[in-house]
């Protein structure tokens, strides 16, 4: 525990939360965002999408079962994380375990912050909190738990992505004869890349901002990402090209908002967005079950920005829809092996029910090989 | 019929009596589930004896049966009715078992009646261990190495191959009845042998000591959606069943890895089944590796389901019921909060832990060791934002005398080690006491295997009670103060440690400006707005979820957790109240913490504050909210024994004055007022010094009741035969109530025990019902068998019974309901008891009246006008309701099944009948009696008994039941010309004594009747009795209840009972 004293969270409306600091002592400004998931704390800290944000958890008790090692996987990606560090600015939380319990940790949730210099407040009512961002909409805010006072910074006006995405092209072979994507690195959770290997998909993940078009690949994934995705232009611009070709292309999160303005729908900033892992989705289109509109599934979701339903081109359809407020959640194309979803099918952290569209996309990707 | 359309009556089949392991969450789900097809339009009809419920109460049911829950009943109710479906999943166990037995006999086909929700095939594979693991092995889930056995010998070969210890599991049993660890052969093959009584499988199982025990609760639609509303872990590891675990949701020791893998276990596993509706699914999970084992699945509402529905405000049984009718959950609006739909999983931002509320002091000769088998009666339900704060909480809420963890009673261990190895019901004080003697979370996890976060809590809570205990208040800083408020620290709990009183911390908490705050239960953790009434406080907040702006409320305390003497019927009580209320205009206000009940549930009142029952609790709910008055009387002893305080504090408590509830409450002062009144009494004195009550117990002649005052189901009290035995009853009488009278009276032998019921208005009787006892003076009310209107008793002793108990209600000025406690003999009656306050009976004399005695007493109470009561209706009935007692003794190994001054029984039913004998009959079977009787074992205990029962006998012996008799009793009966086979007391040494005869069943009914009503060590009579319990043989042990069964039984077929609907024998009453 760092000694400060005086550590509070200042948000831009000048509300301020005073709490005691946890993790390393500083001071850092970032967009504040709550999420109302239970478990995976680790998970959601190392999650790119985060990058910028200051993370408000409401369940109250963090930091239970502590945090596991930083040891990689044989595909060389981290065991238990969604990247190599902590992407969140800060943390904001109830209450902190100084004493965890489970047989994977090696550290503590505060030993861990302050190794990776973030910040974290606890002893903050958090809920009182959450009703704040969503009556007045995300805010940004400064986390003072060390000297010093910085600015309010909005995240969102930078490219985050490139903070977050690898920096050279990495392949990961894993079935010589098996289909190749790409993988259009905007700040990409491990999970998915591991769920694409676990199919026996090659994955070539590039920089979100890298020219793959004269790469070898039968299908494009592009990634989750932080930000406002109107500032990944570029990328926007090499899907608009992609989609001249005929592969498979499955977008996550950042990626239904890049797909989408690649075919000239418009994106817009949610008040408050969807960060958690209990949001019902609807099957507006019900191709697997056969019964149209009557499935429905528990995603995770972290996102502050969504698809303008009324700016989808004809050929385009919502697949998916927010059980909640109706946003949209999954866009498919009425002919071509194009789809893109708002929540996250890799879950980690929350719900594996949607694993299956990564099958689906293993389809497609192996019948447009075969044609 | 067709899966899809939607059919015109559903007959809904209750969970009967109170027993262990089957309680008051039945009655919030058969509740739900008629309201969820009534607004539908679909018509309910419901098959539950037991009275005191909601469900069984006016206008929710289309038709009520009050019959016994059995296969042969039902057929004939739904012979009846004719209708177009059935549910199973509601009414627990009971319910299900009773379903599945009519799926074997056809009775569903025959008559074509649909089951709706999960296909029975479904159940079936749930139920039956061999399909059960053969099923979920068919999709690669791992189920614990078992193997399903049918004999004894089957058995131990199982254990030989397994290895020691392992786990027995009796197959189709409720609560894990039966079941348990073995450590050896000799402990296998006892149990096994118990076992075969009740079932006829019988699972044995590797022990999975240590391993985590996690639950999920999943429904899923016909469309295959399908999400797990909640999840569960237990503080205590494998080996205690769940229902006798302290249980925490959501999980807290697990990563989403794990988090996520058993639920998507769940998932397949409900698909795979076929499930439709609710599903519960019980997990072991390795604490080393992410290994685990799917214990249990029930398919079909439980405890831990409503558990989960008041925990995370997602209403389960009601969903569960649209499910059944084929709704997907999607389209199903969830009506707790208004903008969310069914196919969800809530998010919760508080912690929710629950405890079991054990009463085994109660029953001498009952380990007091907790296992696989459940012993509780009840649990209570706590929220906080940390885990200390719900765990305090829920440790007070228990109402077993716990400030919290600390602060209590020191406690002497024999054996700290062993206290904390081999757990009791006073585990969770045994581990504080370890941590304050200086062991380590390591020492302590080594011998209970409990997971070390827990442990990390309970001794930080055990140091900074260490901290508070070395401070004085006025050095106590306003940051310490708030931390142990965080921390779960009652002012009570502060004060025991500290040295000072109670007020003085709460005095200087307020004044430092601490105080707690009002949170909302919302399903989703404040994503979007909802509008919820679920409440709790917390410390750990700052800022209130509710603006307190309309003012006009009126605030109910409920009974708190569900325990011998205080049971379903207060909840009626509170729920009838709050219907009242609200219809006169009133917002309600209702306190309660019990998650197997009603009034907790969401559309019953206003707003609910899932909250302590206690002063300090119930006070800071007062200051915010200021209502209108508060209501102590209809939630049982808990709220009454407020009264006082609340009073003295200025607040407003509606109904009879705190000073009259004094007069009554407290024995030396009511003995008073009844002498000023010149009303008769027993003899009586109050305890002041032990020679003078010795003097007066030889004056009067022993015997003597000990009476202390302001107690629940008659704790501690006890009838001495002499001087020592009245010493140790004095001794323990003022440990039970230090701080209160202790009256000992004269008890009086072969008196008739008669019990009113009845609403005064200041000081004006209402409206009254007389109910006699079946069994004379001497058992318990709550244990004794009611018949309203009385059968036998003069008119005369009715008349004085009203009288006095005009004058009574008079020199009290009782404003609400109140209950009074008579003797009879000799055509005079005396008054032994008062309780100004609704009564257990008042659900029953409400029904069989159909005159809802607490709707006029909440009009009472809130100065309304009432129509008038016709004074003697209670003598016009044309039918006759009994009320019998449900006991579970068959769950509380070792305990002697008699009746006596202290309440034992559980839980109750009552049945209605064109005489006493065809509502007896009924009542009987609606506790477990079975008919028709082939023999009866008779040993009719002291020789004066013997004689009474004579005439039984004589009919017995006279409608063909062939009858057994212990030596004495064989004698008697040869010597009265009775064909009668004498078989040999347990203790005699013979080849063949009582008790194989039992457990060969050879015997279809036991009556033993025990020398007296004490309840004494290993006897001849004790043996019989326990044998009987434990062979699962119906067993009477008072000579009238023997007395009036032999009448019934040569006057009435059993099996012939004319069946009707309550509203059959209303009809016209009114």
């Amino acid at each position: 525990m760092s000694g400060f004293d005086a550590a509070r969270l200042v948000l831009e409306d000048g509300s301020e939360l005073r709490g005691q600091p946890f993790g390393a002592s500083e001071a850092i400004a970032g967009e504040v965002v709550f999420t109302t998931g239970m478990v995976g704390y680790p998970e959601a800290l190392t999650d790119p999408s985060y990058r910028g944000q200051i993370l408000v958890c409401t369940y109250p008790l963090v930091g239970n079962y502590g945090v596991p090692g930083d040891e990689l996987d044989d595909l060389g990606l981290p065991r238990y994380f969604e990247s190599e560090r902590i992407q969140a600015a800060g943390l904001v939380i109830t209450d902190l375990c100084k004493q965890p319990s489970h047989h994977s940790s090696t550290r503590t949730l505060d030993e861990w912050l302050h190794g990776q210099g973030i910040p974290g407040l606890a002893g903050v009512d958090t809920r009182a909190l959450t009703k704040l961002l969503r009556d007045k909409g995300s805010m940004l805010g400064k986390l003072i738990a060390g000297p010093g006072e910085p600015t309010f910074v909005d995240p969102n006006a930078r490219n985050l992505a490139v903070e977050v995405c690898c920096t050279e092209p990495q392949d990961y072979r894993v079935d010589e004869t098996g289909p190749t994507v790409v993988l259009i690195d905007c700040g990409v959770k491990a999970n998915i890349i591991r769920s694409l290997l676990r199919r026996g998909i090659n994955v070539r993940r590039v920089p979100h901002d890298h020219y793959f078009l004269n790469d070898t690949f039968d299908g494009i994934v592009i990634s989750n990402g932080p930000g406002d995705p109107q500032t990944l232009t570029t990328t926007v611009n090499h899907i608009k090209h992609a989609l001249a070709l005929s592969v498979p292309i499955f977008g996550i999160c950042m990626g239904i908002q890049v797909l989408s303005l690649a075919i000239g729908a418009s994106t817009y900033k949610l008040k408050f967005g969807h960060r958690s892992h209990n949001q019902p989705c609807r099957d507006l289109l019900g191709d697997e079950s056969g019964t149209i509109g009557t499935r429905c599934y528990l995603t995770s979701q972290n996102h502050g920005y969504a698809v303008r339903r009324d700016s989808l081109p004809d050929d385009w359809q919502v697949w998916f829809e927010n059980a909640n407020d109706q946003t949209v959640a999954g866009i498919r194309h009425h002919s071509r092996p194009l789809s893109a979803v708002q929540f996250h099918p890799e879950a980690t952290p929350g719900p594996n029910d949607t694993n299956w569209l990564f099958d689906r996309f293993e389809t497609q990707l192996r019948e447009g090989r075969e044609t | 019929m067709s899966t899809t359309t939607q059919p015109r009556s559903v007959l809904i089949l209750g969970s009967a009596a109170l027993k262990i392991g089957e309680a008051g969450e039945f009655d919030y789900s058969g509740s739900q589930a008629i309201k969820a097809f009534r607004e539908e339009g679909i018509r309910t009809i419901l098959i539950n004896p037991n009275v005191a419920t909601i469900q069984t109460s006016e206008g929710l049911a289309d038709e009520v049966y009050f019959v016994p829950v059995t296969p042969a009943f039902v057929t004939r109710v739904i012979e009846r009715e004719r209708p177009d479906a059935i549910v199973l999943s509601f009414g627990g166990q009971t319910a299900l078992n009773c379903g599945v037995t009519l799926f074997h006999q056809g009775v569903f086909e025959r008559l074509s009646v649909r089951i709706l929700g999960s296909p029975i095939e479904s159940v079936i594979d749930t139920e039956d261990r061999d399909r059960f693991i053969a099923r979920l092995t068919e999709i690669d889930v791992h189920t614990a190495r078992s193997v399903a056995v049918d004999s004894v010998d089957a058995a131990v070969a199982a254990g030989e191959q397994l290895g020691y210890p392992c786990m027995a599991r009796v197959a189709y049993a409720l609560g894990g009845l039966g079941s348990g660890i073995c450590r050896n052969r000799t402990e296998l093959r006892d149990l096994a042998q118990r076992a075969f009584a009740h079932t006829s499988q019988v699972l044995v199982e590797e022990y999975l000591e240590g391993w985590k025990e996690i639950e999920y609760e999943v429904v899923r639609d016909r469309h295959d959606n399908c999400v797990a509303v909640c999840n569960m872990e237990n503080l205590d590891p494998m080996g205690i069943h769940t229902g006798e675990s302290i249980v925490v949701a959501p999980s807290q020791t697990l990563t989403n890895h794990e988090y996520q893998k058993l639920r998507d276990v769940a998932l397949r596993v409900v698909r795979h089944l076929g499930i439709v509706g609710e599903c519960n699914i019980q997990y072991a999970l390795s604490p080393s590796s992410d290994d685990y084992r799917v214990i249990e699945v029930n398919a079909r509402l439980s405890r831990s389901s409503a558990l989960a529905s008041k925990a995370t405000g997602y209403p389960l049984a009601f969903v569960a019921a649209k499910l059944a009718l084929g709704k997907a959950l999607p389209d199903i609006v969830n009506a707790v909060t208004g903008v969310t739909q069914a196919c969800f999983e809530p998010a919760l931002d508080y912690v929710v832990v629950k405890a079991p509320r054990w009463d085994l002091k109660k029953f001498p000769g009952v380990t007091q060791q907790i296992g696989s088998a459940m012993k509780s009666v009840g649990e209570v339900m706590a929220i906080g934002r940390t885990f200390e704060e719900a765990l305090q909480k829920a440790l007070r809420m228990l109402a077993t005398g716990a400030r919290g963890l600390t602060g209590n009673r020191s406690r002497q261990w024999d054996d700290l080690t062993r206290a904390i190895a081999e757990p009791t019901d006073e585990r969770i004080f045994a581990l504080a006491d370890a941590f304050a003697a200086g062991w380590s979370v390591e020492q302590v996890h080594a011998i209970s295997h409990i997971d070390r976060w827990f442990l990390f809590k309970l001794d930080a809570i055990v140091r900074q009670s260490q901290d508070i205990a070395t401070s004085d208040l006025d050095s106590l800083s306003a940051d310490d103060l708030r931390a142990a408020k965080q921390r779960g620290f009652a002012d009570e709990q502060i004060a025991a440690l500290i040295g000072c009183d109670e007020s003085s911390v709460t005095r200087r908490r307020r004044n430092l400006g601490i105080r707690p705050i009002v949170k909302q239960i919302d399903t989703l953790a404040a994503e979007f707005p909802a509008r919820t009434n679920y409440l709790y406080l917390t410390y750990n907040g700052a800022f209130d979820d509710i603006d307190i702006t309309e003012a006009g409320a009126v605030m109910i305390l409920g009974p708190g957790a569900y325990r011998i003497g205080s049971s379903v019927e207060f909840d009626w009580c509170c729920v009838n109240c709050v219907r009242t209320l609200r219809s006169l205009g009133y917002r309600t206000i209702m306190v309660n913490h019990n998650p197997e009940t009603v009034s907790t549930d969401y559309d019953e009142c206003h707003r609910l504050y899932f909250e302590e029952l206690s002063f300090e609790t119930v006070s800071e709910i007062y200051r915010l909210e200021n209502p209108l008055g508060l209501i102590l009387s209809v939630g049982g002893q808990v709220p009454n024994s407020l009264a006082t305080r609340c009073a003295d504090s200025g607040y407003r408590v509606l109904g009879t004055a705190s000073e009259s509830i004094d007069r009554a409450e407290n024995r030396h002062r009511f003995s008073q007022l009844l002498e000023s009144l010149d009303l008769p009494q027993p003899p009586w004195q109050e305890l002041t010094n032990l020679d003078a009550i010795y003097s007066f117990a030889r004056s009067v002649g022993y015997p003597v009741i000990v009476r202390p005052s302001y107690v629940l189901s008659g704790a501690a009290m006890a009838v001495a035969a002499n001087d020592a035995e009245l010493e140790t009853f004095l001794a323990k009488a003022t440990d039970v109530s230090p701080e209160h009278p202790v009256v000992v009276s004269k008890f009086i032998q072969g008196a008739k025990e008669i019990d009113i019921d009845a609403v005064a208005r200041d000081g004006e009787l209402v409206c009254l019902a007389v109910s006699e006892h079946v069994e004379n003076a001497g058992v318990h009310s709550g244990d004794a068998t009611l018949v309203l209107p009385p059968q036998r008793t003069y008119l005369e002793t009715m008349r004085q019974v009203r009288r006095v108990a005009g004058e009574i209600a008079a020199a009290l000025h009782i404003n609400g309901p109140f209950n009074i406690q008579f003797l009879a003999r000799d055509n005079r009656v005396m008054v032994i008891e008062c309780n100004l306050r609704a009564a257990r009976s008042l659900p029953f004399v409400s029904k069989v009246l159909k005159t809802n005695f607490i709707d006029l007493a909440t009009r009472v109470m809130m100065g309304r006008p009432i129509d008038p009561v016709e004074p003697h209706r209670y003598l016009e009935l044309d039918y006759v309701g009994v009320k019998a007692p449900e006991f579970s003794f068959s769950r509380l190994d070792g305990a002697d099944p008699t009746l006596g001054v202290e309440m034992a029984s559980t839980g109750e039913v009552a049945c209605l009948g064109y005489d006493f004998d065809e509502a007896f009959l009924k009542a009987l079977m609606a506790v477990g009696f079975r008919f028709p009787i082939a023999s009866i074992l008779l040993s009719t205990g002291p020789v004066a008994s013997k004689a009474a029962f004579l005439s039984g006998a004589q009919l017995l012996a006279s409608i063909g039941i062939k009858l057994y008799g212990t030596t004495g009793t064989a004698k008697f009966l040869r010597k009265e010309g009775l064909d009668i086979e004498t078989v040999a007391w347990p203790l005699d040494n013979e080849l063949l004594s009582a008790i194989d005869y039992i457990r060969d069943g050879k015997i279809d009914l036991v009556v033993n009747i025990p020398k007296d009503n004490r309840r004494v060590e290993l006897t001849n009579g004790y043996m019989i009795r326990r044998a009987a319990i434990d062979y699962n043989v119906p067993l009477i042990t008072n000579l009238q209840m023997a007395e009036r069964l032999a009448e019934a039984l040569a006057r009435r077929d059993p099996t012939a009972l004319p069946i009707e609907p309550w509203s059959a024998y209303v009809r016209g009453q009114h």
